[in-house]
C-alpha cells in the first residue's frame, strides 16, 4: 500500500484578476499532522491561495489535492467537504441567531459532527450559547467562526487570519484552540502577518510576497538562514551627516548585513557581544551621538526585511 | 428530523425574519394600516345630503323651507357674494335665484351640482302645481362585495404576496453574499437545493399567518367576506407566494450588493403596483396596454383572488390567471438556478 497522501499538495498555482496575479505560479506540500503557515504582507496572495485550495474559487491554471482528492463537482466533492473545517477571512455570520443556532446550523450540515456543547467548549464560548452572533464582541465572533470550521469534526482545518485584531489574550486563547486541536490528530493550514504567531504555532512556514513563495521552512532554519541570531538596531541624534558607511558597519567584528533603514539602521548580528561594543567604539571615534539602542533576536520578520527589503506590516 | 439542515436552515430563515421588527411591520402590519385607511377614506356614504343656497330676495323664504323639507336637501338663505364663494369652493351644490324665471346656477360637471338641480327641481316644479302622472316605488339594494374595500382587500393580498415574496427572498439571498456568508455555506457540504429550499419553506409558514391577518382584519373590520371556498384561496395564495419566492431568487441571483438588489426589486414591483389593479381597476388603461397589463403575475394573481373571494368562482374557471403565475415563477427560478452566484 502506498504512504496515504498528503492532506495538502499543489502544484503551478496561478490565479489573475483583471489587474493583480494575485497567485504566480505555486507549490505547496503540507504534510499529515503538520500546523502550516502562510505568512505574507496585504495583497500577498494569501487569501487567493487558500480558497483555491478550499475549491472555493477556480485557479487559472495549477493542480490542487486535497486529501488524495481534487475538486471536482457532485458527490466526491460533497465527501470531501465532509472531512474539512474552515474559516474564511471576511464571513460576517448571521447576526440576529444565537451563538448556539449559528453552531446548530453548520453542524446540521455535516454527518459526524460535534455536539454544541462539545463544540463551545473547545472554544470557550459556552457562557455567551443564547447571546445574539451581532452582541459578541471581535475576539468572540473569531472564536465563533473557527467553532464552526471544528463542528465537522475536520482532518484538515484550513484558517485565515484567524487571529488579526484580536487583543492579546483572546490570540493566545485561539492558540490554545489551534493547539488542542493539533494534539487530537489534526492538520492545521492557516495564514497570518503576525509573525510570532506563526513562529509559535506552525511546524514550517511559506513567506509569500506577490503571489509567490519567497522563503520555505521551519522558523527556526529561516530565521538562522540570516546567518545570525540577533538583530542591533540604532539611531543617531544628529541624522546621517556623522554615520558610518554600511560598508563601514559591514565590517565590525560579528555583524552579517547591514540594512539602512529610514529612520534606523539595523544590523545582523551572529555575537552581540562582540559587534556592540565594536559599534560604539565606531560611532564614538566619528563623534556621533546615539538616540537609539536595541537588540532583539532575530524573527521571521527581519527574514521578510532581509529578502525584500520591506516590513510586513507596511509593505 | 430537528438536525436536518433543511430544518435548520429553514429556522434560521424564520429566526431572522422575525427578530427583525421592521420586516413585520412591513409584512403584517402595513397593508392592515393601508386597508383601514383606504377601506375609511373610500367608504360608500352615498351622496348623503345635499346642501342648496338661495339668494335673498323676494319669495326667498318660502322657497327655501320648501327646499328643505324635500329628503337629501339641506337650504341656506345667502346674500349674493357669500353665495358665490360657497358655490365656488363646492360647499353648496347649487344657487337658487327666487323669481320668473326661478335661476339655477351650478357647475355641470359636478355629480352633486347636477343631482342637486335634479332634486330642487322637483320640488319648485311640485310647488307650482306638477303633477306626477306614474305610479312609482323605490327598492333600495346593497349588493355584496360590490364596495371598494371588497376590490380592495384581494389587491392587498396579492400586492403583499409579491412583496415579501421579492423582499423575504431578494433581501436575505444578497445579504448573504455581501457578507460571504454564502461563500461560508459553499464551504459545507451542504446542497444548494437546500439553500434555496429553505426559503421557500419559510415563506410558506409566514404566509399562512400573513394571509390570516389581512383576510381576517378584512373581515372582522369591514365584514369583507370570502365568496368561494377558503381551499381556493389558500391555493391561490400558496401559487402566488411560490411564483414571486421564485422571482425574488431571480432579482437576487446576481446582484451583489443590497442597493443594487433594491433597485432591481423596485424596477419588477413598481410597474405592478400601478398597472396590476391592487388600488383601481386596470380596466382604466387603453385597450393597448390590456395585453400587456394581463400578463403581469400580479395581475393575474389579482384577478385569481378577486374571483375567488368576491364572485365565488371555483379554482377550474381560473386556468388562464393561474396558467400566468405559475409560468412566472417556473421560468424565474429555473433562470435564477442557471444564473445564481453563490460567492
Ligand atoms: N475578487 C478579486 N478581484 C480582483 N482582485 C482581487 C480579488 N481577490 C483578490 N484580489 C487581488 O489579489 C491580490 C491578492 O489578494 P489576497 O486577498 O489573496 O491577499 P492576502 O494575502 O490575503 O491579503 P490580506 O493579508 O490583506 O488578507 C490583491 O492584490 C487583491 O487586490
Ligand atoms: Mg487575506
Amino acid at each position: 500500500m502506498s504512504p496515504p497522501a498528503p492532506p495538502i499538495r499543489c502544484a503551478g498555482l496561478t490565479k489573475r484578476y483583471a489587474d493583480v496575479i494575485a497567485v504566480a505560479g505555486l507549490d505547496l506540500t503540507v504534510n499529515t499532522r503538520e500546523c502550516f503557515g502562510l505568512l505574507g504582507p496585504n495583497g500577498a496572495g494569501k487569501t487567493t491561495t487558500i480558497e483555491i485550495l478550499e475549491g472555493l474559487t477556480a485557479p487559472d491554471r495549477g493542480e490542487v489535492e486535497i486529501l488524495g482528492m481534487r475538486w471536482t463537482r457532485g458527490s466526491s466533492t460533497r465527501a470531501l467537504r465532509e472531512r474539512l473545517g474552515i474559516q474564511l477571512q471576511d464571513t460576517q455570520l448571521a447576526e440576529k441567531l444565537t451563538v448556539e443556532e449559528t453552531v446548530r446550523l453548520f453542524r446540521s450540515f455535516y454527518r459526524a459532527a460535534h455536539s454544541v456543547e462539545e463544540v463551545l467548549g473547545l472554544v470557550g464560548l459556552e457562557e455567551k450559547r443564547t447571546a445574539w452572533v451581532g452582541k459578541l464582541s471581535g475576539g468572540q465572533k473569531q472564536r465563533l467562526a473557527v467553532a464552526c470550521a471544528l463542528v465537522s469534526r475536520p482532518e484538515l482545518l484550513f484558517l485565515d487570519e484567524p487571529t488579526t485584531g484580536l487583543d492579546p489574550q483572546s490570540r493566545r486563547q485561539l492558540w490554545e484552540v489551534i493547539g488542542r486541536f493539533r494534539a487530537a490528530g489534526g492538520t492545521v493550514l492557516l495564514t497570518t502577518h503576525y509573525m510570532e504567531e506563526a513562529e509559535r504555532l506552525c511546524d514550517r512556514v511559506a513567506i509569500m510576497d506577490h503571489g509567490k513563495v519567497i522563503a520555505l521552512g521551519t522558523p527556526r532554519s529561516l530565521i538562522a538562514s540570516l546567518g545570525a541570531e540577533h538583530v542591533v538596531e540604532f539611531a543617531l541624534a544628529d541624522g546621517a551627516a556623522r554615520a558610518p558607511s554600511p560598508a563601514e558597519l559591514a565590517g565590525l567584528p560579528g555583524v552579517r548585513a547591514v540594512r539602512p533603514g529610514v529612520d534606523r539602521t539595523a544590523l545582523t548580528v551572529a555575537e552581540v557581544h562582540r559587534a556592540v561594543p565594536a559599534l560604539l567604539g565606531l560611532l564614538e571615534r566619528r563623534g556621533a551621538e546615539l538616540s537609539l539602542l536595541a537588540t532583539h533576536h532575530a524573527t521571521l520578520e527581519d527574514v521578510f526585511v532581509s529578502l525584500t527589503g520591506r516590513h510586513l506590516r507596511d509593505a | 428530523m430537528r438536525d436536518h439542515p433543511l430544518v435548520q436552515l429553514t429556522l434560521a430563515r424564520m429566526r431572522e425574519f422575525y427578530r427583525e421588527p421592521e420586516a413585520i411591520f412591513w409584512v403584517f402590519g402595513f397593508p392592515i394600516v393601508l386597508a383601514f385607511a383606504l377601506g375609511i377614506a373610500f367608504r360608500n356614504r352615498g351622496p348623503g345630503e345635499l346642501r342648496v343656497a338661495v339668494l335673498r330676495g323676494a319669495g326667498d323664504s318660502v322657497l327655501a323651507a320648501a327646499l328643505a323639507r324635500a329628503p337629501g336637501l339641506t337650504a341656506a338663505l345667502l346674500d349674493s357674494s357669500e353665495a358665490r364663494l360657497q358655490l365656488r369652493t363646492g360647499r353648496v351644490a347649487l344657487l337658487v335665484v327666487p323669481g320668473d324665471p326661478v335661476v339655477y346656477r351650478y357647475d355641470s360637471t359636478r355629480t352633486e351640482s347636477r343631482l342637486a338641480r335634479l332634486e330642487a327641481d322637483a320640488v319648485v316644479q311640485r310647488a307650482r302645481g306638477r303633477s306626477d302622472p306614474a305610479r312609482v316605488t323605490d327598492q333600495r339594494v346593497t349588493e355584496p362585495g360590490s364596495r371598494y374595500i371588497d376590490f380592495l382587500i384581494p389587491g392587498l393580498l396579492g400586492m403583499n404576496l409579491m412583496g415579501s415574496g421579492l423582499w423575504g427572498v431578494g433581501f436575505s439571498v444578497v445579504q448573504a453574499r455581501t457578507k460571504k456568508l454564502l461563500k461560508r455555506f459553499m464551504a459545507t457540504p451542504m446542497r444548494r437545493s437546500h439553500y434555496l429550499l429553505s426559503f421557500i419553506l419559510s415563506r410558506l409558514v409566514f404566509l399562512f399567518l400573513e394571509v390570516a391577518a389581512l383576510v381576517g382584519f378584512g373581515w372582522w373590520m369591514f365584514h369583507v367576506g370570502v365568496r368561494g371556498s377558503f381551499a381556493a384561496v389558500a391555493a391561490i395564495t400558496v401559487l402566488g407566494a411560490l411564483s414571486f419566492a421564485g422571482l425574488g431568487m431571480l432579482v437576487a441571483s446576481r446582484a451583489r450588493t443590497v442597493e443594487a438588489v433594491s433597485g432591481l426589486m423596485n424596477l419588477v414591483m413598481l410597474p405592478m403596483w400601478i398597472l396590476s389593479g391592487t388600488f383601481f381597476s386596470y380596466a382604466r388603461f387603453p385597450d393597448a396596454m390590456q395585453p400587456l397589463v394581463k400578463a403581469l403575475p400580479l395581475t393575474a394573481l389579482n384577478d385569481a383572488l378577486r374571483a375567488v373571494m368576491i364572485d365565488g368562482s371555483r379554482l377550474g374557471e381560473l386556468g388562464a390567471p393561474l396558467g400566468i403565475v405559475t409560468a412566472w415563477g417556473l421560468v424565474s427560478f429555473v433562470v435564477a438556478l442557471q444564473i445564481f452566484r453563490w460567492r
